[in-house]
């Protein structure tokens, strides 16, 4: 229904261009609630597709800092008498803060993960009787021989530590990288 | 599709008899899933058996979209103030407690406020709302302005309403007598007015408390 005096809204009894500015973004009426002008709709096209191209040059970046820097040193992490079979210990690999996991498979067989779960980086903790790593936090599970993910919200798998056995220690070599 | 221009709502509670016809159709309609959005409210139960009922009276600024924190209660252009979107509303009950005439009703179980919306699913195609189509006194009118006047003669619409210093103009009409030289209806002033008939039974009830006290007193002695 039109109102008397079209120049007039109320609730503050102003004229249209006198009315705060948040009023103009969220009206009442259903006609103006579903416009769009083509201004908007080219801010957001433009935006989003700025957007996209920033994220696909940032892995590209990425993947490229990453040839440059080589892989991460060899590091001594563990004695193989240290761990019986179906224990684990936690080292740091690469770096002094990226806590990770090695597992004593069987006698001749370990392997070793990065302990941040892939949903929200809590640590899991291993269930070699399960032949599990397990996540607490949502209760995610991955697979203690492959790293891939076999239950709960974790959809990627573990980041792998490569080890070698060279004598009686253990290497970590290098880390299996995904995308980003 | 939107509701003829032409086609407007009337409301007369001095025609209204109080037969919850209304109340019982508005259920039928598809647009309030079942629920009745029609209210019927007695006037001053004590005293008289005065029902009036209660639709949306369709604002022109609504107040129950205004303080909706969830920009969910949207008017169509053709004045009709909808139900809250299903997908926007938050059930936070803002609109219930604003609305001055008390419109708005929360369904709790389905998180969604719902409200009369004359039907729109029948005005929208031409057709009266459930509540006039029923209604055996026409107290709840739906139809044109000449249809009105010429049924009407001694009532005429108003559709201004005053709550304090706030005046409420609105899509639905109510009926005044036509000699009556009001320019809107003083909602929060009747309140504390005494309802017709009221003035009569005051004058009343004294005496028959002084009869009886005077009786069972000759009694004891």
């Amino acid at each position: 229904m039109k109102a008397e005096n079209p120049e007039i809204v109320a609730p503050y009894d102003q004229t249209p261009e006198r009315q705060p500015h948040w009023r103009q973004e969220f009206p009442i009426d259903t006609p103006q609630d579903d416009y769009r002008s083509r201004r908007d709709f080219t801010k957001l096209m433009v935006i989003t597709s700025v957007a996209f191209a920033v994220g696909q040059a940032w892995i590209v970046l990425l993947s490229r800092l990453r040839r440059v820097r080589g892989d991460a040193p060899v590091k001594d992490i563990a004695g193989v008498d240290e761990l019986s079979v179906g224990s684990a210990k936690v080292f740091h690999y690469p770096g002094p803060t990226d806590a990770c996991l090695l597992v004593r498979v069987s006698e001749r067989q370990f392997v070793a993960y990065g302990q941040k779960c892939t949903h929200l980086s809590c640590p899991v903790i291993p269930k070699t009787e399960a032949q599990r790593l397990h996540c607490p936090c949502h209760e995610g599970s991955f697979d203690l021989l492959t790293g891939q993910p076999l239950a709960g919200p974790p959809r990627r798998p573990l980041p792998r530590i490569f080890v070698t056995i060279r004598g009686n220690r253990i290497y970590a070599n290098r880390v299996q990288q995904g995308v980003v | 599709m939107a509701v003829p221009e032409s086609n407007e709502f009337f409301i007369d509670p001095s025609r209204c008899i109080g037969c919850n016809g209304c109340v019982q159709a508005c259920t039928e309609c598809d647009t309030h899933k079942g629920y009745s959005m029609i209210q019927l409210d007695y006037i001053d139960q004590a005293s008289s058996p005065q029902t009036v009922p209660v639709v949306c009276m369709h604002c022109e600024s609504p107040t129950c979209a205004e303080v909706c924190p969830a920009d969910a209660i949207k008017r169509t252009d053709d004045g009709v103030v909808q139900s809250a979107r299903k997908p926007r509303c938050i059930a936070c009950n803002n609109c219930v407690l604003a609305c001055p005439f008390g419109v708005p009703k929360m369904n709790t179980a389905m998180h969604l406020m719902m409200k009369c919306d004359m039907c729109y699913d029948r005005t929208s195609v031409g057709k009266k709302p459930m509540c006039a189509s029923v209604c055996p006194s026409q107290a709840l009118f739906f139809g044109t302005r000449d249809e009105i006047e010429r049924l009407r003669p001694q009532s005429r619409p108003l559709n201004a309403f005053k709550f304090g210093a706030q005046i409420i103009k609105t899509k639905v009409n109510m009926m005044v007598p036509a000699r009556s030289t009001v320019e809107h209806l003083d909602v929060v002033g009747a309140l504390s007015e005494p309802t017709i008939g009221n003035q009569l039974e005051d004058g009343l009830w004294p005496n028959t408390f002084e009869i009886a006290e005077s009786e069972s007193e000759s009694g004891k002695s």
